[in-house]
């Protein structure tokens, strides 16, 4: 409707600038602005700093906490088997690295399995809970007394019953791994939009369909953040029952190792097999989230990048 | 007359619902003594206030709630699986699915294998106009895409029926405007048949040439109404006289359902309403 045309045209704001040229008719385009308001260049300043903070400030306060460490020891005469410099550290370190590393070894080969199991049950378990309401209710009990006994009192119990060294130290991790797995996944697989389940109903999916193609996605975040969870779980386990296991002499874990140093007052040893449990703790978790992320990043929330 | 400009009349019932009642256990009535009888290739809304039943009604005509009394029949050959598509009021996508595996959904949930699928969801994508977005996923989508997203999937199949679930309610008017436009061009194209549950009486005299007004607690049909605005309709029509004639009369049968009194006997006398 041509006739409506000119009220329809929205009218362009003018500046003072523009009214006071000669020519009103030709209004020449605005330069693009890349003048930023003093606010916004705030702000930018601030991502900025923040960006650079996130890790610079972490490393400036681990430095300078193993600097004060190392004075502690100076200035106090602490000798070395009650706290060793963690300059001695780092050479036992080194020096032992064959040793520890193998240690190391056996016990990431049971953190791995045992997290692996963690998966197999927890997601197995959680399966089998959504498909009948009475199995979860039936189940769910035996699953919280498991995950709340201490695994300390479980093991030697454990230890009576099962004779294979390997199995003994995969159970218990299994035991304390399993739980934020199952429990996890048993919450997202019914956390699924009621609508998409009707839709799968109306179009006649199967169980196993509206499990594979709709649940198991579904609940893929609640999954992967049990999984994490469980990551270190699975190594404080393993560490845990070795531990157990090893005081009766019969690990070669990390654990082991401690125990050993421990007796034989070795203590920069004994600090040097903390440090690489806790590196191999925080490796875990980096990984697992990783993987979460690389799962997660193009549709949830969660996995996105924060928009101002 | 049955063609592409006119098709209210004689097509042939496809869907009769006798006397369709529907009580929940807390003693709520959703609906009383439904009849209604659907014809082949009609466009018809369900129009009525909240709290009437008329997403009860489409759900136990989509067979996902069942009535507790009342028949609902299907005639003319059975209906399968695949003759029936739902649009929800919201997209219902699944957000880690991209635009290609959720409109093939329906179809793999057939064992339709992703080879033999890709030119169906190619065609019905291209209807929706959303060719070239096969890839994305649905957060990377606007309202009114993911609407359309919703659409393709319910068309994928082919199906007779496609049940709508006041799927444009939560777009603006703008987005609502476009794909209602394209919903008739689409009916018309594929000529299926269409249950429209709305609460826009602008919407419904819009986009339907039958418009069955429902009155609340307990939920019952109040007046079947016949429109007999042709199609094609465009915007000339929204702009046009006879539409705003059309939303006045049926705005003043709504105003009355909904002053009807709660337990008045169901009314199923046919209107029919002039421009």
């Amino acid at each position: 409707m041509p006739a409506r045309q000119p009220c329809l045209t929205p009218k362009r704001p003018v500046s003072m600038l523009e009214r006071g040229q000669d020519n009103p008719g030709l209004i020449t385009p605005p330069a693009p602005v890349m003048a930023i308001d003093p606010e916004e260049a705030g702000r930018l300043r601030a991502r900025q700093r923040e960006r650079i903070g996130r890790w610079l400030l972490p490393v400036l306060i681990m430095a300078a906490a193993i600097l004060l460490w190392d004075r502690i020891c100076v200035w106090n005469a602490i000798p070395p088997y009650i706290l060793p410099r963690p300059g001695v550290v780092l050479d036992t370190l080194i020096a032992d690295a064959p040793l520890l590393f193998s240690s190391l070894l056996v016990t990431l080969k049971i953190t791995f399995l045992s997290l692996l199991l963690a998966v197999v049950g927890g997601v197995g378990l959680a399966v089998l809970f959504t498909q009948s309401r009475w199995v979860e209710m039936s189940l769910f009990p035996f699953a919280i007394i498991l995950q709340v006994t201490p695994i300390v009192a479980i093991f030697p119990l454990i230890n009576i019953y099962v004779s294979d060294q390997t199995a003994k130290l995969l159970l218990c991790a299994w035991i304390v791994a399993f739980f934020p797995i199952l429990s996890n996944t048993t919450l997202g697989l019914n956390s699924v939009d009621r609508n998409l389940i009707d839709y799968f109903k109306l179009n006649g999916a199967t169980r196993w369909q509206t499990l594979r193609y709709l649940r198991l996605p579904a609940s893929m975040p609640y999954f992967l953040g049990g999984l994490k969870i469980a990551g270190g779980l699975a190594l404080i386990g393993a560490v845990v029952a070795e531990f157990v296991a090893g005081s009766a002499g019969q690990s070669s874990g990390l654990a082991s190792r401690i125990i050993e140093a421990g007796y034989r007052l070795n203590a920069p040893r004994l600090f040097a097999a903390l440090i690489l449990i806790s590196f191999t703790g925080i490796l875990i978790f980096m990984m697992l989230s990783l993987v979460s992320h690389l799962i997660l990043r193009r549709w949830h929330e969660s996995a996105l990048k924060q928009e101002q | 007359m049955q063609n592409s400009d006119c098709r209210d009349a004689a097509g042939r019932p496809i869907l009769v619902l006798r006397s369709v009642g529907k009580h929940f256990a807390n003693g709520v009535t959703a609906l009383e003594c439904l009849d209604l009888t659907l014809r082949e290739g009609e466009f018809m809304s369900l129009l009525g206030p909240s709290g009437c039943g008329k997403s009860t009604a489409l759900r136990i005509i989509a067979g996902l709630t069942s009535p507790s009394s009342g028949i609902v029949d299907w005639r003319g050959p059975p209906m399968g699986k695949t003759d029936i598509g739902f649009v929800f009021q919201e997209p219902t996508l699944m957000p880690w699915a991209d635009v290609f595996d959720n409109v093939w959904m329906p179809l793999r949930i057939q064992g339709v294998s992703r080879r033999k699928a890709e030119p169906m969801v190619a065609e019905v994508l291209e209807r929706v106009h959303l060719t070239g977005f096969e890839r994305a996923v649905p957060r990377e989508l606007s309202g009114g895409m993911k609407m359309r997203v919703s659409i393709a999937r319910g068309l994928v199949t082919r199906p007779r029926v496609l049940l709508m679930d006041e799927p444009f309610a939560a777009l603006d008017e703008i987005t609502r405007f476009k794909l209602n436009n394209d919903l008739l061009e689409l009916w018309q194209e594929q000529k299926f048949t269409v249950i429209f549950v709305t609460h826009s009486v602008f919407e419904s005299v819009f986009l339907s040439n039958r418009i069955v007004v429902m009155a609340a607690s307990p939920g019952r049909i109040y007046e079947d109404v016949a429109l007999d605005a042709p199609y094609p309709r465009d915007e000339t029509f929204r702009t046009s006289a006879q539409y705003a004639n059309l939303c006045r009369q049926m705005s003043d049968i709504l105003g009355d359902a909904m002053h009807a009194g709660p337990s008045a006997m169901p009314d199923t006398e046919t209107a029919r309403v002039d421009a």
